[in-house]
């Protein structure tokens, strides 16, 4: 048997080693972004990496969301696999036609003659007073567009690990960090690497109640869970990883074993990623449920500045323990 | 010029013009539907342009685009199947008129958003600088994308990175239906161009000397490692933005005034002057190209559709067929 060795880490350095190996191991590959280079990156993901690849492949790109997300597009048509870094989820808005029309479209629309093998990262979520225009989770959004893979990386090794499936990946892979990761440090295997990219992954296991949660709400749907048995239930906790296409077959088999389903998501609740996920329970396994599917979501506010109003608006480990008691209890 | 590069020359915008007048006849006869936006008045900026590029040049185009294609050398074949939605069209018959693709000629498509494929070209140049290729990437688009962000974002960047791009500004005086005096404040695109640094000088787009003449110095400088440049090629369309537009924004007299410089005939006319056309040629010219044209309507509407089996097909590279639920 051999030993694992590890090493200590944050969900950042994770994230800058992966994006790094990607570089040693393939001259296509580059990052480009604003701010990547000689500031190191706007939440520090890329401090360092000028020094070891220099500024054509750690390319500092001026304030032009759709120019060079576009760029990023033409260059992944051109030969090249860029790591295009927007950053945050709120900015991409400004290149939204880049990433439907062409990233999203070209493949179909050019009848499979154009595959874009591009990898767009950006930063998402709220939990640190940015207010309404640097707080929003809008990745349910990219996750309703047809030739788009979502990804939520929600722990250090997938933080590790996701990046590079998605640069081996031929078409477009959307990758949404949750600002409040960035710290999260702990052991990560010194051989830590690649992992897959298609499958949610079961957190913690339980038998009373699902909770399903992706991203930034998987530490809280972790502590709900905690809440849950200091009260004598056993909630299991499912990290959806893949927000498009979505893993139906783990979420159902959980939910047919636990009969009851709560779903969080920092996405306001209309429309939402949440409301899919709820939609495919009850379309899937509505005669195996013991109570509605629940949903634990954001407040339909533009998140406000101060911190009790912000935490209000946020799922949290009470509401979500709270949602998962209203399934036994009932409303 | 020697005659036979002219008679080519000649070919081509007569090969647009008709297959657009045919287009034209088949969606009045709705035997093709969606939108048509035709190019008839400006073939001489398509095609004195892509007489400028080398096989490995890359070309991104607009949605108005079929002389652009031609021009490239995408088979006619295809094109017109794909005007019919067929299987053996140029995309597959899922793109249409808007979204005529064709890897082989490296024309990376008709983009329907007005300068959506402007950062598009830039990161294909992008990616030949990277990888130590000598090529260009020819970008057309109109005036009406002068207006748009990603339009100045594109050559900022494009410019800062000294990129190997043919900016190529199809300047036909109307954005739909608005003029460009009443879209711009600055109506001189060449001196807009140039403040981004970036050479940039007016071409007379009704003559395909001219314009060739322009694309070809254009591209040398360009492949000489230089930057990027901008041909604002002025031009007008004859014709009506779309099959749908009643053209009320404009008067006859003005459309009657710039058809005088109609491409077509005032190059016939020089070649005619010069010795190098005379009329059982442009004879011969016009009936093959009416049998080629013939031929390709008929092989179009005798094509394969895609099967419906496959409506999901080429979302994702990996998958044949998805279900509806899928990625």
């Amino acid at each position: 048997m051999t030993t694992v060795t590890t090493v200590e880490a944050t969900y950042r350095e994770a994230m800058r080693e992966a994006i790094a190996e990607a570089m040693r191991a393939d001259e296509r590959v580059f990052l480009m972004g604003e701010d990547v280079g000689s500031y190191g990156g706007s939440f520090a993901v890329s401090l360092g990496l000028l020094e070891e690849f220099g500024p054509e492949r750690i390319r500092d790109a001026p304030l032009s969301e759709s120019g060079f997300v576009g760029a990023g597009i033409g260059a992944a048509l051109g030969g090249m696999r860029p790591i295009v870094e927007i950053m945050t989820v709120n900015f991409s808005l400004l290149a939204l036609d880049q990433i439907l029309n062409n990233a999203a479209s070209l493949l179909h629309m050019s009848g499979g003659q154009f595959n874009v093998p591009l990898v767009i990262r950006m930063t998402t979520g709220a939990g640190r007073q940015l207010a309404a225009q640097h707080s929003h989770s809008l990745e349910g959004w990219y996750a309703h567009i047809p030739g788009l893979r979502v990804l939520a990386p929600a722990t250090l090794e997938d933080a590790r690990g996701m990046l590079a499936p998605a640069l081996a990946d031929p078409d477009p892979v959307l990758i949404f960090e949750h600002g409040s990761l960035y710290n999260l440090a702990g052991e990560l295997p010194t051989d830590a690497g690649a992992v897959d990219i298609e499958h949610a992954a079961i957190r913690r296991s339980g038998e009373d109640v699902t909770l399903i949660a992706y991203g930034g709400c998987v530490g809280k749907a972790m502590a709900a869970a905690d809440l849950l048995a200091a009260e004598g239930s056993s909630a299991e906790v499912v990290d959806l990883r893949t927000l498009r296409p979505l893993d139906d077959a783990t979420i159902l088999a959980s939910v047919r074993a636990t009969h009851r389903a709560v779903v969080v998501d920092e996405g306001w609740r209309s429309g939402s990623l949440a409301a899919e996920v709820s939609a495919r329970i009850t379309e899937q396994a509505f005669y195996d449920l013991d109570a509605p599917v629940e949903r634990v979501c954001t407040a339909e506010v533009p998140l406000p500045y101060p911190r009790h109003l912000e935490e209000a608006a946020l799922p949290q480990p009470e509401t979500i323990a709270a949602a998962a008691r209203r399934t036994w209890e009932g409303g | 010029m020697s005659a036979k590069h002219r008679q080519e020359l000649l070919r081509t915008m007569v090969l647009i013009r008709r297959f657009e007048e045919s287009c034209a006849e088949l969606y009045s006869a709705t035997r093709i539907r969606g939108f048509l936006h035709l190019y008839i008045g400006e073939e001489a900026v398509a095609t004195g342009v892509m007489s400028a590029l080398r096989p490995d040049d890359a070309v991104v185009s607009t949605y108005r685009e079929h002389g652009h294609a031609l021009a490239r050398g995408v088979p006619l074949d295809a094109l017109m199947a794909e005007m019919f939605g067929r299987q053996t069209g140029c995309s597959r018959g899922r793109g249409g008129s808007m979204h005529l693709f064709h890897k082989e000629t490296h024309f990376v498509g008709g983009n329907a958003v007005v300068a959506g494929g402007i950062p598009l070209a830039v990161g294909l140049a992008l990616a030949d600088r990277m990888q130590g290729r000598d090529r260009v990437t020819a970008c057309f688009f109109g005036d009406g994308a002068v207006a748009e962000g990603e339009f100045h974002e594109a050559m900022n960047l494009a410019a800062l990175w000294r990129l190997p791009v043919l900016f190529c500004c199809e300047n036909n005086r109307y954005a739909m239906g608005t003029a460009l005096a009443k879209e711009h404040a600055q109506t001189d695109l060449a001196l807009r161009a140039s403040s981004y640094g970036m050479a940039s000088w007016p071409v007379d787009g009704m003559d395909v000397e001219a314009v060739e003449d322009a694309a070809t110095r254009a591209v040398e400088e360009i492949r000489g490692g230089g930057a990027p440049v901008f041909l604002e090629l002025r031009t007008y369309r004859f014709r009506a933005h779309s099959m749908y537009d009643p053209d009320r924004y404009r008067t006859k007299e003005e459309i009657a005034s710039w058809r005088t410089h109609d491409p077509i005939p005032t190059f016939a006319d020089r070649m005619r002057a010069e010795g190098q056309l005379d009329d059982d040629e442009l004879v011969a010219l016009e009936a093959e190209v009416a049998g080629l044209l013939a031929r390709a309507v008929e092989a179009a509407e005798q094509a394969p559709r895609e099967a419906v089996e496959d409506l999901t097909r080429f979302v994702t590279s990996t998958a044949l067929t998805n279900t509806a639920a899928g990625r």
